[in-house]
Protein backbone atom coordinates (compact mmCIF):
# COMPACT_ATOMS: atom_id res chain seq x y z
CA UNK A 1 0.00 0.00 0.00
CA UNK A 2 1.08 3.77 -0.55
CA UNK A 3 2.00 5.40 2.63
CA UNK A 4 1.45 8.88 3.36
CA UNK A 5 4.29 10.39 5.69
CA UNK A 6 4.49 14.24 6.96
CA UNK A 7 7.38 14.65 8.89
CA UNK A 8 9.02 17.34 11.32
CA UNK A 9 12.20 18.45 9.72
CA UNK A 10 14.46 20.27 11.08
CA UNK A 11 18.20 21.11 10.20
CA UNK A 12 20.18 23.35 12.78
CA UNK A 13 22.12 24.44 9.61
CA UNK A 14 19.79 25.84 7.19
CA UNK A 15 16.45 26.34 9.16
CA UNK A 16 15.77 28.95 11.49
CA UNK A 17 12.24 26.29 12.93
CA UNK A 18 11.16 23.51 12.29
CA UNK A 19 8.57 22.64 8.93
CA UNK A 20 6.66 19.67 8.38
CA UNK A 21 7.80 17.77 4.89
CA UNK A 22 5.71 15.26 3.17
CA UNK A 23 6.64 11.92 1.71
CA UNK A 24 5.31 8.69 0.21
CA UNK A 25 6.30 4.91 0.15
CA UNK A 26 5.54 1.68 -0.69
CA UNK A 27 5.06 -0.64 2.45
CA UNK A 28 2.88 -3.49 4.12
CA UNK A 29 -0.15 -2.78 6.51
CA UNK A 30 1.99 -4.48 8.78
CA UNK A 31 4.92 -2.61 8.57
CA UNK A 32 5.82 -0.92 11.72
CA UNK A 33 6.17 3.05 11.75
CA UNK A 34 9.84 2.90 11.69
CA UNK A 35 10.31 0.35 8.41
CA UNK A 36 8.80 3.26 6.45
CA UNK A 37 10.82 6.07 8.47
CA UNK A 38 13.94 3.44 7.12
CA UNK A 39 12.49 3.89 3.66
CA UNK A 40 12.25 7.12 3.75
CA UNK A 41 16.04 7.21 4.98
CA UNK A 42 17.36 5.06 2.48
CA UNK A 43 15.53 5.88 -0.77
CA UNK A 44 13.86 8.92 -0.81
CA UNK A 45 16.05 11.65 1.21
CA UNK A 46 19.07 10.37 3.46
CA UNK A 47 19.59 13.49 5.57
CA UNK A 48 16.54 12.11 7.80
CA UNK A 49 18.12 12.02 11.06
CA UNK A 50 16.85 9.63 13.81
CA UNK A 51 17.81 7.60 16.59
CA UNK A 52 16.86 3.65 16.76
CA UNK A 53 19.02 0.59 17.72
CA UNK A 54 16.90 -2.45 18.87
CA UNK A 55 14.04 -1.59 16.49
CA UNK A 56 12.14 -3.85 18.98
CA UNK A 57 10.58 -2.23 21.09
CA UNK A 58 13.31 -2.56 24.18
CA UNK A 59 16.08 -0.22 23.81
CA UNK A 60 13.66 2.96 23.60
CA UNK A 61 15.55 5.15 21.09
CA UNK A 62 13.36 5.80 18.99
CA UNK A 63 10.13 7.63 20.82
CA UNK A 64 8.51 10.01 18.69
CA UNK A 65 4.67 11.85 18.28
CA UNK A 66 2.80 9.65 15.89
CA UNK A 67 -0.40 11.54 14.80
CA UNK A 68 -0.10 13.81 18.40
CA UNK A 69 0.40 10.87 20.55
CA UNK A 70 3.78 9.60 22.05
CA UNK A 71 4.70 6.42 20.64
CA UNK A 72 7.95 4.00 19.53
CA UNK A 73 8.22 4.41 15.66
CA UNK A 74 9.14 0.22 16.36
CA UNK A 75 6.20 -0.71 17.27
CA UNK A 76 3.28 1.28 15.68
CA UNK A 77 2.34 -0.65 13.13
CA UNK A 78 0.92 1.20 9.49
CA UNK A 79 -2.31 -0.57 9.47
CA UNK A 80 -3.18 0.99 13.00
CA UNK A 81 -2.37 5.06 11.88
CA UNK A 82 -4.36 7.29 10.29
CA UNK A 83 -2.70 8.90 6.82
CA UNK A 84 -1.25 10.85 6.52
CA UNK A 85 1.13 9.67 9.31
CA UNK A 86 2.02 12.70 11.04
CA UNK A 87 5.70 12.73 12.92
CA UNK A 88 7.08 14.88 15.48
CA UNK A 89 10.21 14.42 17.92
CA UNK A 90 9.08 14.10 21.30
CA UNK A 91 8.48 17.81 22.94
CA UNK A 92 9.45 19.61 25.82
CA UNK A 93 13.59 18.81 25.26
CA UNK A 94 15.67 20.49 23.21
CA UNK A 95 15.27 19.97 19.10
CA UNK A 96 18.47 18.80 17.67
CA UNK A 97 17.66 17.81 14.03
CA UNK A 98 14.87 15.93 12.81
CA UNK A 99 13.27 13.62 15.64
CA UNK A 100 16.75 13.87 17.59
CA UNK A 101 16.45 15.85 20.52
CA UNK A 102 18.77 16.30 23.67
CA UNK A 103 17.95 13.66 26.20
CA UNK A 104 20.43 14.74 28.85
CA UNK A 105 17.99 17.07 30.67
CA UNK A 106 15.35 13.77 30.58
CA UNK A 107 18.62 11.76 32.41
CA UNK A 108 19.45 14.36 35.09
CA UNK A 109 16.22 14.13 36.32
CA UNK A 110 16.79 10.11 36.54
CA UNK A 111 20.34 10.04 38.22
CA UNK A 112 18.65 12.77 40.62
CA UNK A 113 16.72 9.95 42.17
CA UNK A 114 19.01 7.72 42.65
CA UNK A 115 18.00 4.68 40.72
CA UNK A 116 20.28 2.25 42.19
CA UNK A 117 20.59 -0.52 44.73
CA UNK A 118 21.30 1.77 48.28
CA UNK A 119 22.50 -0.82 50.91
CA UNK A 120 24.49 0.04 53.72
CA UNK A 121 27.56 -2.44 53.50
CA UNK A 122 28.39 -2.52 57.14
CA UNK A 123 25.63 -3.38 58.11
CA UNK A 124 24.74 -6.01 55.31
CA UNK A 125 28.14 -7.64 54.21
CA UNK A 126 27.23 -9.02 51.11
CA UNK A 127 28.18 -12.91 51.30
CA UNK A 128 25.54 -14.35 49.68
CA UNK A 129 22.87 -12.82 47.56
CA UNK A 130 19.83 -10.72 48.91
CA UNK A 131 16.91 -12.36 48.77
CA UNK A 132 13.47 -11.65 48.28
CA UNK A 133 10.51 -13.60 47.84
CA UNK A 134 7.89 -13.24 45.01
CA UNK A 135 5.63 -11.20 46.78
CA UNK A 136 8.08 -8.41 47.42
CA UNK A 137 9.07 -8.45 44.02
CA UNK A 138 5.55 -8.01 42.83
CA UNK A 139 5.41 -4.75 45.01
CA UNK A 140 7.77 -2.27 42.11
CA UNK A 141 7.14 -5.25 38.96
CA UNK A 142 5.18 -2.77 37.33
CA UNK A 143 8.16 -0.14 37.51
CA UNK A 144 10.82 -2.73 36.31
CA UNK A 145 9.58 -2.16 32.70
CA UNK A 146 10.96 1.25 32.15
CA UNK A 147 13.19 1.27 29.44
CA UNK A 148 13.66 5.03 29.63
CA UNK A 149 12.39 5.94 26.12
CA UNK A 150 11.41 9.24 27.78
CA UNK A 151 7.80 9.34 25.76
CA UNK A 152 5.68 9.54 29.58
CA UNK A 153 7.74 12.63 30.45
CA UNK A 154 7.80 14.34 26.88
CA UNK A 155 3.91 14.10 27.24
CA UNK A 156 3.55 15.30 30.59
CA UNK A 157 2.27 18.98 30.26
CA UNK A 158 4.03 19.80 33.05
CA UNK A 159 7.03 19.19 32.44
CA UNK A 160 6.42 21.24 28.67
CA UNK A 161 5.51 24.49 31.21
CA UNK A 162 8.22 23.63 34.12
CA UNK A 163 11.67 22.23 32.41
CA UNK A 164 12.58 22.06 35.84
CA UNK A 165 9.87 19.23 36.99
CA UNK A 166 11.52 15.75 37.85
CA UNK A 167 9.27 14.03 35.02
CA UNK A 168 6.97 11.02 35.29
CA UNK A 169 10.16 8.71 33.95
CA UNK A 170 12.20 9.50 37.42
CA UNK A 171 9.27 8.92 39.71
CA UNK A 172 8.92 5.46 38.19
CA UNK A 173 12.28 4.64 38.32
CA UNK A 174 12.42 6.11 42.12
CA UNK A 175 9.17 3.93 42.71
CA UNK A 176 10.95 0.47 41.09
CA UNK A 177 13.43 1.33 44.09
CA UNK A 178 11.48 2.75 46.70
CA UNK A 179 9.19 -0.16 47.24
CA UNK A 180 12.54 -3.02 46.98
CA UNK A 181 12.69 -4.91 50.37
CA UNK A 182 16.36 -4.92 49.69
CA UNK A 183 16.70 -1.22 49.28
CA UNK A 184 17.46 1.01 52.15
CA UNK A 185 18.03 4.80 50.62
CA UNK A 186 13.97 4.82 50.23
CA UNK A 187 13.89 7.74 53.03
CA UNK A 188 16.72 10.17 51.06
CA UNK A 189 15.06 9.50 47.45
CA UNK A 190 11.58 10.31 48.87
CA UNK A 191 13.57 13.58 50.83
CA UNK A 192 14.83 14.39 46.92
CA UNK A 193 11.20 13.99 45.53
CA UNK A 194 9.19 16.06 47.86
CA UNK A 195 11.48 19.26 47.06
CA UNK A 196 10.46 21.98 44.63
CA UNK A 197 9.71 20.03 41.04
CA UNK A 198 9.65 16.71 42.44
CA UNK A 199 6.46 14.50 42.87
CA UNK A 200 4.00 16.88 43.63
CA UNK A 201 4.68 18.96 40.71
CA UNK A 202 2.27 15.96 39.33
CA UNK A 203 -1.18 17.04 38.57
CA UNK A 204 -2.43 13.83 37.30
CA UNK A 205 -2.96 14.55 33.96
CA UNK A 206 -2.66 10.84 33.40
CA UNK A 207 -0.74 11.23 29.42
CA UNK A 208 2.48 9.89 31.12
CA UNK A 209 0.11 6.35 30.96
CA UNK A 210 -1.42 6.65 28.17
CA UNK A 211 2.54 7.70 26.17
CA UNK A 212 4.11 4.47 28.44
CA UNK A 213 4.90 2.16 25.34
CA UNK A 214 5.86 -0.40 27.64
CA UNK A 215 2.15 -0.28 29.22
CA UNK A 216 3.40 0.73 33.05
CA UNK A 217 0.92 2.69 35.00
CA UNK A 218 2.91 5.41 35.58
CA UNK A 219 0.32 7.71 37.19
CA UNK A 220 -0.54 5.05 39.95
CA UNK A 221 3.37 4.95 40.66
CA UNK A 222 3.50 8.48 41.17
CA UNK A 223 0.54 8.47 43.36
CA UNK A 224 2.29 5.62 45.45
CA UNK A 225 5.45 7.58 45.83
CA UNK A 226 3.52 11.19 46.72
CA UNK A 227 1.67 8.68 49.39
CA UNK A 228 4.77 7.27 50.67
CA UNK A 229 6.50 10.86 51.02
CA UNK A 230 3.81 11.84 53.04
CA UNK A 231 3.77 9.21 55.81
CA UNK A 232 6.96 9.19 55.78
CA UNK A 233 6.73 12.78 56.55
CA UNK A 234 4.23 12.35 59.87
CA UNK B 1 -1.93 28.27 21.74
CA UNK B 2 1.22 26.59 21.96
CA UNK B 3 2.75 26.52 18.16
CA UNK B 4 4.83 23.68 16.81
CA UNK B 5 8.27 25.87 17.33
CA UNK B 6 7.34 26.52 20.96
CA UNK B 7 7.24 23.14 21.49
CA UNK B 8 10.78 22.29 21.56
CA UNK B 9 13.27 24.43 24.22
CA UNK B 10 15.58 26.88 22.19
CA UNK B 11 17.98 26.48 24.58
CA UNK B 12 19.40 23.51 26.94
CA UNK B 13 16.84 23.93 30.69
CA UNK B 14 17.72 23.58 33.99
CA UNK B 15 17.07 20.16 34.97
CA UNK B 16 16.24 18.89 37.86
CA UNK B 17 18.60 18.06 40.44
CA UNK B 18 18.75 16.54 43.69
CA UNK B 19 21.13 19.01 45.52
CA UNK B 20 20.82 23.32 45.25
CA UNK B 21 16.73 23.10 46.24
CA UNK B 22 15.27 24.05 49.62
CA UNK B 23 12.84 21.83 50.74
CA UNK B 24 9.27 22.38 49.66
CA UNK B 25 5.93 23.02 51.90
CA UNK B 26 4.22 21.00 48.35
CA UNK B 27 3.93 17.95 50.27
CA UNK B 28 1.51 19.50 52.96
CA UNK B 29 -0.19 21.94 50.04
CA UNK B 30 -1.15 18.40 48.46
CA UNK B 31 -2.36 16.55 51.93
CA UNK B 32 -3.95 19.71 52.56
CA UNK B 33 -5.92 19.51 49.22
CA UNK B 34 -7.40 16.39 49.32
CA UNK B 35 -8.73 17.16 52.87
CA UNK B 36 -10.06 20.04 52.45
CA UNK B 37 -11.69 18.92 48.89
CA UNK B 38 -13.25 15.63 51.18
CA UNK B 39 -14.44 18.21 53.87
CA UNK B 40 -15.50 21.07 51.21
CA UNK B 41 -17.95 18.23 49.65
CA UNK B 42 -19.77 17.56 52.33
CA UNK B 43 -19.54 21.52 53.61
CA UNK B 44 -21.04 22.57 50.36
CA UNK B 45 -23.33 20.44 49.73
CA UNK B 46 -25.43 20.78 53.27
CA UNK B 47 -24.63 24.63 52.75
CA UNK B 48 -26.87 24.12 49.37
CA UNK B 49 -29.40 22.42 50.84
CA UNK B 50 -30.24 24.75 53.48
CA UNK B 51 -29.59 28.35 51.69
CA UNK B 52 -31.62 27.02 48.59
CA UNK B 53 -33.52 23.94 48.96
CA UNK B 54 -35.31 24.09 52.44
CA UNK B 55 -38.42 26.19 52.66
CA UNK B 56 -39.01 28.81 50.56
CA UNK B 57 -35.08 28.73 49.71
CA UNK B 58 -33.02 31.85 49.23
CA UNK B 59 -35.89 33.52 49.07
CA UNK B 60 -36.43 33.15 53.11
CA UNK B 61 -32.59 34.39 53.93
CA UNK B 62 -32.73 37.50 55.44
CA UNK B 63 -30.59 39.53 58.32
CA UNK B 64 -33.26 38.08 60.56
CA UNK B 65 -32.87 34.14 59.35
CA UNK B 66 -28.73 34.67 59.77
CA UNK B 67 -28.99 35.68 63.06
CA UNK B 68 -31.47 32.87 64.25
CA UNK B 69 -28.71 30.38 62.68
CA UNK B 70 -25.41 32.51 64.06
CA UNK B 71 -27.60 31.96 67.57
CA UNK B 72 -26.15 28.53 67.53
CA UNK B 73 -21.76 28.62 67.83
CA UNK B 74 -22.44 25.45 66.08
CA UNK B 75 -23.48 27.06 62.79
CA UNK B 76 -21.48 30.12 63.06
CA UNK B 77 -18.12 27.41 63.73
CA UNK B 78 -19.49 25.75 60.31
CA UNK B 79 -19.71 28.69 57.97
CA UNK B 80 -16.54 30.03 59.40
CA UNK B 81 -14.55 26.76 58.35
CA UNK B 82 -16.67 26.76 55.41
CA UNK B 83 -14.67 30.27 54.27
CA UNK B 84 -11.92 29.18 56.14
CA UNK B 85 -11.19 25.94 53.31
CA UNK B 86 -13.11 27.07 50.48
CA UNK B 87 -11.03 30.27 50.08
CA UNK B 88 -7.43 28.52 50.94
CA UNK B 89 -8.58 25.39 48.94
CA UNK B 90 -9.32 27.85 45.89
CA UNK B 91 -6.26 30.01 46.61
CA UNK B 92 -4.06 27.22 46.56
CA UNK B 93 -5.72 25.67 42.96
CA UNK B 94 -5.30 28.67 41.53
CA UNK B 95 -1.70 29.43 42.68
CA UNK B 96 -0.91 25.71 41.06
CA UNK B 97 -2.35 27.03 37.86
CA UNK B 98 -0.70 30.17 37.94
CA UNK B 99 2.87 28.35 38.75
CA UNK B 100 1.97 25.76 35.68
CA UNK B 101 0.59 28.67 33.10
CA UNK B 102 2.39 31.86 34.03
CA UNK B 103 5.80 31.65 32.41
CA UNK B 104 6.98 35.40 33.31
CA UNK B 105 8.94 35.04 36.57
CA UNK B 106 7.86 39.66 37.55
CA UNK B 107 3.89 38.50 35.78
CA UNK B 108 3.74 35.54 38.10
CA UNK B 109 4.96 36.58 41.41
CA UNK B 110 2.36 40.00 40.64
CA UNK B 111 -0.52 37.92 39.86
CA UNK B 112 0.21 35.89 42.72
CA UNK B 113 0.33 38.94 44.97
CA UNK B 114 -2.84 40.33 44.24
CA UNK B 115 -4.42 36.49 44.45
CA UNK B 116 -3.13 36.55 48.24
CA UNK B 117 -3.92 40.12 48.53
CA UNK B 118 -7.44 39.44 47.64
CA UNK B 119 -7.59 36.04 50.04
CA UNK B 120 -6.17 38.38 53.06
CA UNK B 121 -8.52 40.67 52.57
CA UNK B 122 -11.88 38.41 51.69
CA UNK B 123 -10.78 36.35 54.89
CA UNK B 124 -10.53 38.88 57.22
CA UNK B 125 -13.58 40.45 56.25
CA UNK B 126 -15.78 36.90 56.56
CA UNK B 127 -13.90 36.14 59.49
CA UNK B 128 -14.94 39.66 61.20
CA UNK B 129 -18.00 39.44 59.80
CA UNK B 130 -18.49 36.01 61.83
CA UNK B 131 -17.09 36.98 65.04
CA UNK B 132 -17.86 40.16 65.35
CA UNK B 133 -21.89 39.85 64.16
CA UNK B 134 -24.57 41.46 66.23
CA UNK B 135 -27.75 40.07 66.06
CA UNK B 136 -29.63 42.99 68.18
CA UNK B 137 -28.71 45.74 65.15
CA UNK B 138 -31.10 44.25 63.05
CA UNK B 139 -34.62 45.71 62.72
Amino acid sequence: MDVKLRLLRFNPESDDKPHFENYEVEADPMDRLLDCLHLVKWQKDSSLALRRSCAHGVCGSDAMVVNGVNALACKVLIKDLEQPIVVEPIRGLPLIRDFIVDMEPFFAGYRAVKPWLIVDESQHEPERERLQSPKERERFDDTTKCILCAACTTSCPIFWSDEEYVGPAAIVNAHRFIFDSRDQGSRERLEILSQRDGVFKCRTAFNCTAACPRGIKVTQAIQEVKRAALFQSF
Amino acid sequence: MVTVEDAYRKRKPKAFSNERRPSSTEIWWWFFMRISGVALLFLVLIHLYIMHLVGSGVERVSFDFVAERWDNVGWKTFDWVLLVLALLHGTNGLRVIIDDYVRAPGKRTAIKGTLYALTAVLMIMGTAVVVTFDPSVGG
